[in-house]
Order: C-alpha cells, then structure tokens, then sequence
C-alpha cells in the first residue's frame, strides 16, 4: 500500500467475514486470493449463502478451481468489469437487508464496484475494500470530462481529448476516478518526460 | 437612487474596472502585514454603510455583467450547476433566502410579494417578472437553486449535513478559484478539502468542521479567503485551465497594475430552516493592482503578505510565475512605514 497521501484518496483494509445474511465478492485478477485468505478465517457454511463474481483479467485460470472449491451458491466469471457491471447492478437491485458486500483486487475493479454499489444506495464504510495487484488508475479529465483506464504513468495523456495530464491524488468515489489536469496549461511547450509509477 | 450597473465583461476585452467608491468598499483580507491560514471565522452581521457587509447579500455595480458571464458560462457547461436528487428542498430554502436578503437590501432593484405558496418575484436589473408557486417545479424555468442562482452574485455550495460531517450535495459553480464542483459532487468536507496544504495538520479543518455543523437558523457566519488572477477572468475553473492558464505567462512590468488582480473570496455560511442544509455562498471580488494602490495601507500591507508568503502557498495558489514581477512592482508603494491594525483603509 503506497504511503497515504491526502484525505480524498481511499484507504483499504483487510477483507474479514461479516455478520449478514449473504455475502456478495466482486474481485479482479489477485483479489481472488484475498478472497481465499478470508475463507480461512470464516466459519462454516460461510459461502452457502455467498455470490462470487470473479473477472481474471491477467490472471488467466490460476484461481478459478480455488475459488469454486469454496461452493459459494452462485460464481460468476466475466471477461471485464464493464461486462459485470450491468449484473452487480441487478443483484443490487434485487438484494436485501442483511447483504454484505466484499470488494477486492486493483484500484479500478474497487472503485467501479463501490460506485455502482452507492447508485443502489449502500453506504461505503459499510463496504470491505482490500486492494491487491495492479496500482493503475482510473483518471478523469477534468477538461473534457473523459475516463482514461488503466493509467499507469505520471503525466497521462488524455485517451479523449489528448491533454497531457497530470494525476493527483484527488478521488471521486462517486465518479470513480482520480482527478487528471493539464500539466502543461501555462505553458504547452513545456512537455515533461512521462513515468511509469502506476504499477 | 440605485445601483449604477456597469457594462463591462470577464473575458476576451477584459472591460471589468471598479468605480472609485467601490475600491473603498473592497474586502481587503489582511488584518496584519503577513498571512497564514486560520480559522478565521465571525458571525455575519451587518456592517457600516459603504461596506460589503452593509447587506449580508451583498449586490454591487457588477451584478448584470456577471449574470451575464455566468449564464455563458453555463451555455458552454451545464455541469457547473449540479444537485443530488435529495437536494431539491434545500434548493427551495436558498431561493427563499436570497429572493429576501436581495428584496430587503435592494427594494429599489428587487421585489418579493407573497400570498400564500403563490410567490411573485420582480428583478428589474434583469428584467423578470416571475409568478410561481413555492414548492412546485414545474412553475419555475429551471430547478429552484438554478433559477434563482441565475440571478445571484457568487457561487453557492449547499452542504447537507449528516453523520457529523458536510456533504457537498448541489452547487452552482462558474466562478471558482480553482476547484470543480463536477469532481467534487458527493464529497464530505474532508475529501473536498484534500487538496489544500498544510491546513490539515494544522487542525483548521477538524476545527472549522466542528463550528460550522453548529451554525443555527438566523445566525450565519463568514470568513474571507483570497488568491490572485490574471486579467479579471470570472471563470477560473479547472475545466478551462488550458484556456486560461497561458495568462499566467503574460504579466510583465509594464501591465502588472491592471493585468494582475487580487481575488477576494467573501464565504458565508448559512443554515437552512426546511431541509437543515448549510449554504456557503462564496462571493468573489476582484481588485486590480492599480486600483489597490490607491488605497496606500493596502498597497504596503499586501506588498508585504506577497513577499513573506510560504513557498507552499505560493504554489498551491499558483502564483509562481508572477509573484516576483508583482512584489517588484508593489515595492514602489511600500516606503517601510508601519501599517494600522485591521483591515480598512486609513
């Protein structure tokens, strides 16, 4: 976990079994092992009444068996988050009082699922978050408005509009994006070399 | 007799000048010769004639100029004007307090009369001439905090407050310093505030937070706060950072005096009788340094809060490029005499 910078950027913990009636995990890629480290933790008959969706991303197939193994009631497995957000908002749509919700695995998987899950009302300090795997960003364009996936480099040119983009730390959780400003504005002929340091 | 509304505009020729008496009544921010962030709050109560605090909804000679400019503003980008769904109320409460404060400070300029929810509301400035009832959207042109925010000098935030904090739930917001309302929609007082240095781990926000979930009914408040623009642009928001950042590049010794400005921001905060939300108006003022130094104190106090100023500061309110031309130039009207205490002219 990078050193905690400003006050917007989220902060994520340690998934841990919780007290409810079902038990909803979105995970992405590695986040299927936090989901594996939580099942030790858990009591019995914990995942009878458990819905995995699980997207492998680079991954590939390493976790799939594991996670089957644990007989959660429904496992669902999808080729993108965008492909598995129209059926987390349907389960949402369809939950009850007494559904726990678990999100884990990269910062993007994270922060798509929590905004789906506060369009349904869900409250985020109610959510178990654990980040694992990849850093890269989802980054807004404060200018023209357009989310560029998977930013991994400090500047970052804007997938829509082509601005160089300078990444804060600022985060929406209800656009899920880290906020992206033309670094250059003052001056466009200044263009600062670009660096991987979203991993 | 009335205000005398200048023509004059925020963009491209850059027309925007104060008349003589009103540099007098400029916010000036500096009570003392340096600046550091505190909670510099106070209630908001009327002040002298001649004042920006002589109504607590302020109207001044540039009113119809910048409605006009925040309604080009709007053309371009709708999303500068947002409001959750469970806003609505308080977008009524604010509709009701600023159709008041403007009709009771400006009877001249504004007329409110009311039968019942039957509301007629008369803005001679602008030329309208509303009959609609209070409570029902469909009798109004936009959304209650857009209709009547439309008509109104400054941004306007509406807070709802829950779980002990401030949420930033609706906004009118086309005349900022720097910040987005498209971004920070939703966000608690906390994360909207991330972005500022130093001021967290000097407790002002924990402290700020703490007073402001406090303001009751018919008891506002107010602080100043300030940055500086280049030509006197309205419009300073991120989204058009790539539009207006090259004027930073373009200050030279020659056109400081009427080039660089200083941006006051005169916040009020206000609570709301039906929906409990807060409201924090945030009315902008531009000064340009031609003007400032017509007023002597004010043109050795600010030459000297410029110069001292934390390098932290400097960045954040991005003045790096120009500050030394600026402080070059002030140095002229500092002779090193002592400045009074407070924050009006001598």
């Amino acid at each position: 976990m990078p050193a905690k910078t400003i006050l917007s950027r989220p902060v994520y913990g340690t998934l841990s079994p919780q007290t409810g009636k079902n038990h909803l995990f979105i995970a992405d890629a590695e986040g299927a092992a936090a989901i594996l480290d939580l099942a030790k933790k858990a009591p019995d008959g914990f995942f009878a009444s458990a819905h995995i969706m699980f997207i492998p991303e680079m991954a590939g197939n390493q976790f799939q068996t594991a996670l089957r193994t644990l007989k959660p009631a429904q496992f669902y497995e999808g080729p993108s988050v965008a492909a598995a957000l129209p059926r987390l908002r349907q389960t949402l749509a369809n939950a009850h009082m007494g559904l726990r919700l678990y999100l884990t695995g990269s910062e993007g998987l994270i922060g798509q699922a929590m905004q789906v899950a506060l369009e349904a009302g869900i409250d985020h300090s109610s959510i178990q978050t654990e980040h694992r795997g990849s850093w890269a960003r989802r980054v807004q364009c404060v200018h023209c408005k357009g989310i560029t996936e998977n930013v991994t480099t400090q500047p970052a040119t804007c997938a829509h509009c082509g601005l160089l983009l300078l990444v804060r730390d600022h985060y929406s959780r209800r656009l899920a994006a880290f906020q992206g400003v033309c670094i250059n504005a003052e001056d466009p002929s200044e263009i600062p070399q670009k660096e991987e340091i979203f991993r | 007799m009335g205000i005398n509304f200048r023509q004059e505009t925020f963009r491209d020729d850059f027309t925007f000048r104060n008349s003589p008496e009103f540099i007098r009544r400029f916010p000036f921010p500096f009570h003392e010769d340096a600046y550091m962030y505190a909670v510099n709050i106070e209630p908001h109560v009327q002040g002298p004639k001649g004042t920006v605090f002589e109504n607590l909804i302020d109207v001044d000679e540039h009113y119809v100029a910048e409605m006009q400019d925040r309604a080009k503003v709007l053309a371009e980008d709708p999303l500068r004007c947002q409001s959750l769904p469970h806003m609505t109320l308080a977008g009524w409460d604010l509709l009701e307090l600023l159709m008041t404060e403007q009709a009771k400070g400006y009877p001249e300029h504004f007329t409110l009369t009311r039968d019942g929810d039957r509301w007629r509301w008369i803005n001679r400035p602008l030329g309208i001439d509303d009959t609609f009832t209070f409570g029902d959207l469909s009798t109004l042109p936009y959304g209650p905090m857009e209709y009547i925010t439309r008509q109104s000098q400054g941004d306007f935030c509406i807070l709802d407050q829950r779980d002990g904090n401030l949420w930033m739930d609706a906004g009118m917001v086309t005349t900022q310093a720097d910040w987005s309302l498209d971004f920070d929609i939703g966000m608690n007082f906390f994360e909207w505030h991330a972005p500022v240095p130093l001021a967290h781990e000097k407790g002002i926000f924990t402290r700020a937070l703490k007073f402001l979930t406090n303001i009751q009914q018919g008891k506002p408040a107010r602080r100043l706060n300030w940055t500086m623009t280049i030509n006197p642009r309205l419009d300073t928001s991120p989204e058009n950072y790539h539009k207006w950042g090259p004027d930073r590049t373009t200050v030279t010794p020659d056109n400081v005096g009427d080039k660089v400005h200083l941006r006051v921001e005169l916040q009020s905060f206000w609570r709301l009788p039906r929906s409990n939300a807060l409201v924090f108006p945030i009315r902008c003022y531009l000064i340009k340094m031609e003007e400032l130094v017509t007023v002597p104190k004010w043109a050795r106090r600010f030459h000297r809060v410029l110069r001292d100023l934390p390098n932290e500061l400097v960045e954040y309110k991005g003045l790096t490029r120009y500050r030394p031309a600026v402080i070059d130039w002030l140095s002229k009207y500092d002779d090193g005499t002592p400045t009074s205490p407070g924050f009006t002219p001598d």
